[in-house]
């Protein structure tokens, strides 16, 4: 079983970083969606046999949102939005990629302070978990189009999924199902705005909305 | 029971709102609304105030006094919408006031059903004890307050939402992260503690303290940047500049508090863990950060609803050092919350009067209020004074209590800093305003005088600004006094 997590995860730090050096949109919405997929199936074999139904309702319901609804979303958007597939980057590919392996390193060390226990796949998990959120927050900086802000935003909320997994945090069903909506509802007035975005500008780079500064 | 008649009844009638055909229809549905909810909240304080013990929704003190300011200024709100939206909707399509370019408004129905749907989010926030729910509850805010924002469909505007939806939605993010720490800090100890606030509060001690410190920073980062604590305000003054002037006088007046109660929520438990110097000394520095920036920055505005954006910058600063100083200044941040609430509404929707009389929003475009828009001009006059902290009026006496508070636990530094911010913003503002009220007439004729229905709404905000500073009931005293108990400063 544990093999199989380190495993998991490792596939979910390798992701992280095929976001990071991916030039095509399209791929960079069915790497996100693999992340939720896998990050499922790793609350599944954390919690191995005690797997009550509150939990397989939670984890089906995310993986669905995650994976099949929000995806659904953006390729909509993107489609709508009759926009270039590519990723319009601030920061070049290779040299995202060199930074993200740099926050990799840095995530193994803090995840191995921050580790209460002294199985090893708590600490591999907590690296996963930060390692995820700090993609997230990498994309969101150092992309242009506001599609691929949304992608860094779900990215982020990927990694605290993972880092609530790693410790076998259970929220009530009620919480997680509000946070899982309001991430649905967050997603989808984005791509509501980045529609008007676009039919305002015809462009959806964000780096242009800068009429509004001191 | 009550409770949720309070977060049900306005879903459900913004839900309505997009059902039902007609102006008049909507605009009673609207304030009806609002009337309930404010009378609801009015029954509450005829009632003992006993939260049970593990519920997740409850109203003890901190809550009603939160919940009595957003459903106030909500009914106000609602009032003045209703004159509002019938002035905008003679025009299909509007010529924007700064560049010149065409633009339609959103829907009517949307705008009204999601007024209704931010005041059920902003209850629910106000009522939760349940550190999960409330984060749920303060990121439906900005999803509901989001379409509000980019009401006008211009450019400036949807960037605006943008930058509200996504630095909001990120920041909130990082508050989730701090609600996962606190979890974390609760299973170390011998049994497994919830998310509740009764049972944190109770099983505090035992709590690690590493991870507590670790997850009060991520909420004061993640709520604090829904409250527009520098640096994380940056949304704010392009938000609040953009919306309408209604959503504004919400967004300052209401929101702004809703953020602040994640932050007092997260700090009562730190007190409760012996970790009140940590969290305090923390919201200390925001504080004065925020009281700082926002005075530097107001020198160089030259439009005034971002002058006021950046006052609101300034007034969290005070909320957040009158909290981190505790004591008598937590008493006084309790008392300033519900003035400058009701102080910044009333000076957002004067300012909606001025925009809609003069056509733009710069302060050098502005002059001679007095004579083109009387009553407004005296109510921005009051509000302005108000706002900077001059007597008779209530931020007077509550900018005064935290300044004493400051005194009184020797916090010198502290006190000069936050002296010499007021000082700051009350010659800045001051300078901006008088001009625009006295200032020589403008040459052109005059267009369009002020609207009976956009002044009066706000003679009630007038009155409670003035009120506030002349008394403070017994029974409010009594409220605030909890209420700062309950947050963890007395």
């Amino acid at each position: 079983m544990a093999t199989w997590m380190d495993v998991t995860a490792v596939l979910v730090i390798l992701l992280n970083l095929r976001l990071l050096c991916t030039s095509r949109l399209g791929t960079c919405i069915q790497t996100v969606a693999q992340q939720a997929v896998l990050l499922g199936l790793i609350a599944f074999l954390q919690h191995g046999s005690d797997l009550g139904v509150e939990l397989i309702l939670i984890v089906l319901s995310s993986v669905a949102i995650k994976a099949g609804l929000l995806p659904w979303l953006l390729f909509r958007s993107l489609r709508q939005c009759n926009t270039s597939r590519e990723v319009v980057p601030f920061v070049g590919f290779s040299l995202s990629g060199l930074i993200g392996l740099a926050m990799l390193a840095v995530c193994f060390s803090m995840a191995d302070r921050l580790a209460l226990s002294e199985l090893p796949c708590q600490t591999l998990l907590i690296a996963t978990g930060l390692f995820t959120i700090v993609t997230g927050l990498f994309l969101i900086v150092s992309r242009k189009k506001a599609i691929t802000q949304v992608l860094g935003y779900l990215v982020m909320e990927n990694g605290i999924w993972a880092f609530g997994i790693a410790f076998a945090l259970q929220e009530p069903l009620l919480v997680e199902m509000g946070v899982l909506l309001d991430v649905l509802v967050g997603v989808f007035v984005m791509g509501i705005t980045i529609n008007h975005i676009n039919r305002e500008f015809d462009h959806i780079d964000t780096d242009q909305l800068s009429v509004l500064r001191d | 029971m009550l409770i949720w008649m309070m977060i049900l009844m306005p879903v459900m009638a913004g839900l309505l709102s997009w059902v039902i055909r007609g102006f008049v229809a909507r605009s009673i549905l609207l304030v009806v609304t609002a009337s309930v909810h404010a009378g609801l909240v009015g029954w509450v304080w005829t009632q003992p105030l006993t939260p049970e013990a593990h519920a997740w929704l409850g109203i003890d003190a901190l809550s009603l006094l939160f919940l009595s300011v957003t459903s106030g200024l909500f009914l106000v709100v609602a009032v003045y919408s209703v004159g509002y939206l019938r002035r905008e909707a003679v025009h299909r399509v509007e010529r924007d006031f700064e560049e010149g370019v065409l633009f339609s408004n959103a829907p009517e129905a949307r705008f009204v059903g999601c007024l209704l749907l931010f005041l059920a989010s902003m209850t629910l926030v106000l009522v939760s004890r349940h550190l999960g729910l409330l984060w749920m509850a303060v990121e439906a805010t900005t999803l509901a307050s989001a379409p509000l924002i980019g009401f006008h469909r211009h450019h400036r505007s949807l960037e605006a939402t943008w930058k509200y939806l996504l630095i909001c939605s990120v920041g909130i993010a990082l508050a989730l992260l701090g609600n996962f720490f606190f979890a974390v800090a609760a299973s170390h100890s011998e049994q497994t503690v919830h998310l509740t606030l009764s049972t944190l509060l109770s099983h505090a001690p035992a709590l690690n303290t590493t991870w507590l410190k670790a997850g009060f920073l991520l909420c004061l980062v993640g709520y604090g940047t829904k409250m527009g604590l520098v640096p994380m305000h940056t949304w704010l003054p392009d938000a609040h500049s953009e919306a309408p002037s209604a959503v504004s006088a919400l967004l300052s007046g209401a929101l702004l508090n809703c953020a602040f109660m994640g932050i007092l929520r997260s700090h009562s438990v730190m007190v409760a863990a012996h970790l009140g110097r940590f969290s305090g000394d923390l919201l200390v520095g925001f504080g004065l950060l925020s009281i700082g920036v926002a005075a530097a920055l107001m020198i160089v505005q030259t439009d005034y609803k971002r002058m006021l954006a950046y006052s609101s910058v300034e007034h969290m600063g005070i909320l957040a050092l009158g909290v981190g100083l505790g004591g008598v200044a937590g008493y006084g941040a309790m008392l300033h919350t519900v003035n400058h609430s009701v102080t910044k509404a009333l000076l957002f929707l004067c300012a909606g009067n001025i925009l809609a009389a003069y056509q733009t929003k710069e302060i050098q475009g502005t002059s001679a209020l007095i004579k083109r828009l009387p009553v407004t001009a005296v109510f921005w006059l009051i509000g302005i004074l108000a706002i900077t902290g001059s007597p008779p009026f209530g931020l007077f006496l509550s900018e005064l209590t935290i300044l004493k508070g400051a005194v009184q636990t020797g916090h010198w530094i502290s006190a000069g800093l936050y002296l010499l911010g007021l000082g700051m913003v009350f010659v800045v503002m001051m300078r901006a305003v008088l001009a625009m009220v006295f200032g020589p007439a403008p040459s052109e004729t005059i267009m369009q005088t002020e609207p009976p229905d956009s002044v009066w709404p706000l003679l009630a905000l007038v009155a409670v600004v003035l009120g506030l500073g002349l008394m403070v009931p017994a029974g409010l005293d009594r409220v605030l006094h909890a209420a700062a108990t309950c947050g963890g400063m007395l």
